[in-house]
C-alpha cells in the first residue's frame, strides 16, 4: 500500500538552511546542498525548500541551490517562497523542482494556482497554509509569513484551492511552529477530513511520538518536520522505524 | 544518442538528470524534433499534466508519427502520461491517446477507503510498493503473480530486463488520478494496490511503459533506468 512519507524541510536564506521558532529568531543549520544529500541518503520521502529571501536581490540563491541538489538528489523535491506568477513556477520547474509551492501569492491572486495548475498539472501545484488558530475548531489564513491575517477560515480556503487544481496543501501552525509540543492535531483533521487531496501535516514535532500522531490522529497523507532532523535529534530511518513500530505504513 | 520528448509539457529535466547519472557516456538529447527522434537509438517518452493538454502539445508540434514510430522500432520508455498517451482513450478529458495499446484509461473512484476505513487522497501521491510479474527471487522459487489471478508462476522465469537488480514489492514514486487498463492482459508487468491492484508497467517487445516515476524514485527507479539504457530487446 501507499506509504505515509516523512519530509524534511529546509528553510533557505541567503544561501543557508536556518530554522526559526514561530517564525522568528532564526538559527544556522548548514549548507542546504549537503543538508539535502545527508536526507535523501538517510531515505527522505521528499524535500521541501522554503525560500524565506525577504529580498528579492538574493532571488538567483534558490535557482542555483535547487539546481546543484536535483542533479544529485534523485527523490521529489518541493519549492516555496516568493512565487508571484506562472513564470515563477516555469522558473522553478525548470531548475529541477518537481512541486512548486504557494502561500501568500495564492490568497492575493488565487488565479495564479488555477493558471499555474492548467498549465504544469495538478501533481506540481502545492497551496501552502499558515494557520492561526481564532476560536475552538476554527482557524485563520495567515499570510506574508505569518504577518498578516486575511480574515480567511482555512477549512474553506483548502477546499477552495483544491477547487482551483492544487494537488497537495502544505498546512502549517503558527501556534504549534517550532514549539516542539506536537502538531495542531485538530486542524490537521479538519483540513484532512474535508479534502480529497493529500495534506501534509507541518509545525510542532518535537518528537518522534509527534509524526506518528500526526499521521495517526491527524489523518495526514504526510508529515513534514525541521529542527529535529536538522540538529541532530533524530534520523529520518529512526523516525520511520518508530512509525512502522505504531502500524504505519512507511518506506523503509 | 538517447532522445527525451519534449512536447512542452512536465518536468524533463529529472528525466534528462537522472539519465545523465546512470549512463554518464551516452548522449541525451531533450528534443522537440521529429528527426531527431527518429535518428535516436532510445526514446523515453516522459510527460506530466492533463492529457488532452498533452495531446494536443504533441500534435502541435508534429511529433504523433515520431512518437509512434519509435514505440514500434527501438527501446522506448514511457513515463506516466506517457504511458497513458500510449492507450486509446482516456476519461481525463474525454479524449483519444495514440492508441498504439489497446485499452482505457480511467480515474480512480471517489471515496476510496483502505482496508482500515480511512480514506484514501486522489492524485494517488507518494511511495507504493510494485509488485513484478513473474518476479525471481532468490531462492529459486517463484513470486505470485498478481496478472495471473494470483497463480503460482512456476517453471522459467520470464521476468523483464528492466527489473533486473529490482527487488519485489520495491517502492516507486507515484503522482497521478488515472491509470491504464489494458485490454491484452499479457501485457501487464507491474502492479500496485490502491486500494485495489492497478497496472502500473506494461511492456510489448521494444517497449516499456511505467505509471511511476523512476526519476524520482531513489536507487530501484535509477537502477530501472541505467536497465533500459542497456537493454537490447
Amino acid at each position: 500500500m501507499l506509504a505515509k512519507r516523512i519530509i524534511p524541510c529546509l528553510d533557505v536564506t541567503a544561501g543557508r538552511v536556518v530554522k526559526g521558532v514561530s517564525f522568528v529568531s532564526l538559527r544556522d543549520a548548514g549548507d542546504p546542498v549537503e543538508i539535502a544529500k545527508r536526507y535523501d541518503a538517510q531515505g527522505a520521502d521528499e524535500l521541501t525548500f522554503l525560500d524565506i529571501t525577504a529580498s528579492s536581490d538574493d532571488r538567483g540563491i534558490i535557482f542555483r541551490i535547487i539546481e546543484q541538489v536535483a542533479s544529485q538528489v534523485f527523490i521529489p523535491l518541493t519549492v516555496g517562497g516568493g512565487v508571484r506568477e506562472v513564470n515563477d513556477v516555469r522558473n522553478l520547474l525548470n531548475a529541477g523542482a518537481d512541486k512548486v509551492s504557494m502561500n501568500t501569492q495564492a490568497v492575493v491572486n488565487p488565479q495564479l494556482v488555477a493558471d499555474a495548475a492548467a498549465r504544469y498539472g495538478s501533481q506540481c501545484i502545492v497551496v501552502a497554509i499558515d494557520a492561526k488558530q481564532v476560536a475552538p475548531n476554527r482557524w485563520e489564513v495567515f499570510t506574508h509569513g505569518g504577518r498578516k491575517a486575511t480574515g480567511l477560515d482555512v477549512v474553506a480556503w483548502a477546499k477552495n484551492m483544491q477547487g482551483l487544481g492544487a494537488g497537495e496543501i502544505l498546512l502549517t501552525s503558527m501556534d504549534c511552529d517550532g514549539q516542539k509540543k506536537g502538531f495542531d492535531l485538530a486542524l490537521t483533521r479538519a483540513v484532512t477530513d474535508a479534502l480529497e487531496i493529500p495534506v501534509i501535516a507541518s509545525g510542532g514535532v518535537g518528537n518522534l511520538q509527534h509524526l506518528a500522531d500526526g499521521v495517526k490522529l491527524g489523518g495526514a497523507d504526510a508529515v513534514l518536520a525541521a529542527s529535529i532532523f536538522h540538529f541532530g535529534e533524530y534520523t529520518v530511518p529512526q523516525a520511520k522505524r518508530f512509525m512502522a513500530e505504531q502500524g504505519i505504513e512507511v518506506r523503509l | 544518442m538517447i532522445a527525451v520528448v519534449d512536447y512542452g509539457m512536465g518536468n524533463l529535466r529529472s528525466v534528462e538528470q537522472a539519465l545523465r547519472h546512470v549512463a554518464p557516456d551516452a548522449s541525451i538529447v531533450v528534443t522537440d524534433d521529429a528527426k531527431v527522434i527518429a535518428n535516436a537509438s532510445r526514446v523515453v517518452f516522459p510527460g506530466q499534466g492533463a492529457m488532452p493538454d498533452c495531446m494536443r502539445e504533441l500534435d502541435s508540434r508534429n511529433l504523433r508519427e515520431a512518437v509512434l514510430q519509435a514505440a514500434r522500432s527501438k527501446p522506448f520508455l514511457g513515463i506516466c502520461i506517457g504511458l497513458q498517451m500510449l492507450f486509446e482513450h482516456s476519461e481525463e478529458g474525454d479524449v483519444a491517446g495514440l492508441g498504439l495499446l489497446a485499452g482505457r484509461v480511467s480515474r480512480f473512484a471517489h471515496g476510496l477507503q483502505d482496508a482500515q476505513g480511512n480514506r484514501l487522497k486522489v492524485p494517488h501521491m507518494g511511495w507504493n510498493q510494485v509488485h513484478q510479474k513473474n518476479h525471481r527471487l532468490g531462492d529459486g522459487s517463484f513470486a505470485l503473480s498478481p496478472a495471473s489471478g494470483g497463480k503460482l508462476d512456476r517453471g522459467m522465469s520470464n521476468s523483464h530486463a528492466l527489473w533486473n537488480g529490482i527487488a519485489q514489492d520495491a517502492r516507486f514514486y507515484y503522482v497521478h488520478s488515472y491509470f491504464v487498463q489494458p485490454d491484452d492482459a499479457s501485457l501487464i508487468q507491474a502492479t500496485s494496490d490502491y486500494p485495489q491492484p492497478f497496472v502500473c508497467a506494461v511492456a510489448q517487445e521494444n517497449l516499456f511503459a511505467v505509471q511511476f516515476h523512476p526519476e524520482k524514485s531513489h536507487a530501484a527507479g535509477l537502477q530501472l533506468l541505467q536497465n533500459f539504457t542497456q537493454w537490447n530487446p
